[in-house]
């Protein structure tokens, strides 16, 4: 359990994740919020309290890794790491712009803080997998987590990399699906269902555990028992809603990749800074 | 230094037994070198690594994009891996993962991929690689090798493991014709000139190199004196040795056990139609797929040997004197 403080902490972060990717998307005009939004209460669990990492020593040899394999969501990970102090906040704004350090897919070459390449799906799965394996031949106990889309478990190289974690024993590596049920052709139970995510690791000899992926507090905790796992590598299935925070699209088949208008940045983040002040009231 | 061998015969060696060995020295001298397979050891003869270096051996099973991601994962922390599997499936098949998680990503891996074309033998089209080389050649900042005898096989892997950056070797399992001499070093991106003569050049690699040699041969005897290039790196093409070659002898024929499109024949046009345009035969497979056969009967049904080479050779000149 967390304290109660720590809890509006870390839902405090997510609700600025959540406005700064906005804004970052927002500028450009277009970009994948659903996704991005998706995911900010876990990024906030991971850059605000689980993550081993030193924004002033980015390449800090005793860091823990993160593979953005769902590598679309950058502009929710440049937020966390720019509110993490990799960045100024002033360069979210150059998101896509020609020349920019923030690409729509995340870079391991261009942007500080990334640890990897990804934007072909189903990519990161095996990279990270291959980072958690190089740690284990070193001795090294730096963490590996992966966060994957839910459509993109529907590449087949996710369950190539599923079963050879699983026989390398690779604890060290811990993955998310990101499971907000919508992809960007529909639903994915209407384009090509997923069925139960956990029970399928299971089978493919994972440790793999289903929270609510909005509650920052089930998702550390889940965190920490899938950190205590010693042979296994651990699932953790994050029952999610695409967009989530924005109730324009939120769990609506629109949200993948739509654009923003002014008038609609403005009305989603009155929205999200409602939500911020009332959890730091105490309200939420 | 390169000494050439006073004889061209079969080498005693398999190539895929060099390939071991001289892995075996690299992994004993540097723990970070790592090999990778797709359940292809035994075939590739590369067991005694296993044996020998279990903790540097990730036998993935059948599994060649996930093997492509994991090698660029451990190369992210300062691995080495060489990743080995037939030729088709470590390029056709994992194409997207060498360009993205390796290439794009700018990470170090290398790939092997073995029985390169004609040399799948009774594998049969389905594994024999004609395209290999094109699928990597247009990848960027790859570099692209294919090591014609053992003595080049032992200098080029050191180098690739020496040299940062990702790497595509295609390579023969079995025996190869001997061109050099052991202990023969080569540079990565300069061909060798194995004989020379003013009337055409023949730019060969792989399988054709012994038989451009042949061809020599078989032309001097009919006063047509040829060059002979030794281009076992395709990818940065030695584009001063291409243009020299169409300078001094004025007709260019490429010889390579590959798909012409896409092949050494297009790498070696692009030199010539941009810089010094001269007539250009090509040898090589004229886009076909391949089939079950030994590899004299593959080498004449493809058209790949020396008679070939020589016949391209005169039809080259023949055009030279009509320009």
């Amino acid at each position: 359990m967390l304290e109660r403080k720590e809890k509006q902490r870390l839902q405090l972060l997510s609700k600025r994740i959540q406005m700064y990717t906005m804004k970052t998307i927002g500028s450009l005009g277009v970009g994948h919020v659903g996704g991005s939004l998706s995911i900010a209460d876990l990024l906030a669990v991971l850059y605000g309290k689980e993550m081993k990492y030193d924004s002033r020593n980015p390449k800090w040899e005793e860091r823990d890794w993160l593979v953005c394999s769902k590598g679309h969501a950058g502009p929710a990970l440049y937020s966390a790491l720019a509110l993490m102090g990799y960045f100024p906040e002033s360069e979210l704004e150059t998101l896509n712009r020609p020349g920019t350090r923030l690409p729509s897919h995340c870079d391991r070459n261009l942007t500080t803080g990334i640890d990897m390449t990804t934007g072909s799906l189903g990519q990161g799965a095996s990279t990270a997998a291959g980072i958690a394996y190089g740690m284990q031949l070193d001795g090294k106990t730096n963490m590996v987590y992966l966060i994957l889309g839910d459509g993109e478990i529907q590449e087949g190289q996710v369950w190539e990399m599923a079963l050879f974690a699983a026989h390398r024993k690779l604890s060290n590596l811990i993955a998310f699906v990101d499971y907000n049920h919508v992809q960007l052709d529909g639903y994915t139970d209407d384009i090509c269902s997923l069925g139960d995510v956990r029970e399928k690791f299971e089978s493919f000899g994972w440790f793999a555990q289903d929270v609510d992926g909005h509650d920052v507090e089930a998702v550390a905790q889940a965190v920490k028992i899938a950190k205590s796992q010693k042979e296994k590598p651990s699932m953790i299935v994050l029952e999610t809603e695409k967009g989530h925070g924005w109730s324009e699209i939120a769990g609506k088949l629109n949200g993948h990749c739509p654009t923003v208008s002014k008038v609609q940045l403005d009305s989603a983040l009155a929205e999200m800074q409602g939500a911020y002040d009332k959890i730091k009231e105490g309200i939420l | 230094m390169i000494r050439l061998s006073d004889e061209i015969l079969p080498e005693n060696t398999e190539m895929r037994k060099a390939f071991c060995d001289t892995l075996m020295e690299l992994a004993g001298e540097d723990k970070n070198v790592i090999l990778m397979d797709g359940d292809l050891m035994g075939a590739m003869g590369t067991k005694p690594f296993a044996q020998e270096f279990p903790e540097q051996t990730i036998d993935c099973g059948i599994q060649e994009a996930n093997a492509v991601g994991v090698a660029a994962g451990l190369s992210a922390v300062g691995k080495i891996p060489f990743v080995h599997s037939f030729g088709p499936f470590i390029t056709r098949r994992a194409c997207d993962q060498v360009f993205m998680s390796g290439a794009y990503a700018k990470l170090n891996v290398k790939l092997v991929g073995s029985d390169p074309g004609i040399t799948a033998q009774i594998n049969g089209g389905t594994h024999m690689p004609f395209e290999d080389m094109g699928i990597m050649r247009g990848i960027p900042e790859m570099t692209i090798v294919e090591p014609t005898d053992i003595a080049m096989l032992k200098s080029v892997l050191r180098q690739m493991k020496e040299n940062y950056g990702m790497y595509y070797m295609r390579l023969v399992r079995k025996s190869c014709m001997k061109i050099y001499e052991e202990g023969s070093e080569f540079e990565i991106g300069k061909s060798v000139m194995l004989r020379d003569g003013g009337d055409a050049t023949v730019i060969a690699s792989g399988y054709c190199t012994a038989q451009a040699l042949i061809a020599g041969e078989i032309l001097d005897g009919e006063g047509i004196h040829i060059r002979v290039l030794d281009m076992f790196t395709w990818k940065p093409v030695d584009e001063e040795a291409v243009i020299l070659a169409a300078k001094e002898t004025g007709a260019v024929v490429t010889a390579e056990n590959h798909n012409v499109i896409n092949g050494l024949g297009s790498a070696v046009a692009e030199v010539l139609v941009k810089n010094n345009p001269v007539p250009v035969e090509m040898i090589g497979i004229q886009d076909l797929f391949g089939e079950v056969g030994n590899l004299e009967y593959l080498a004449e049904r493809f058209e790949l040997k020396a008679d070939y080479i020589a016949a391209a050779v005169k039809k080259a000149v023949k055009r030279k004197t009509k320009q």
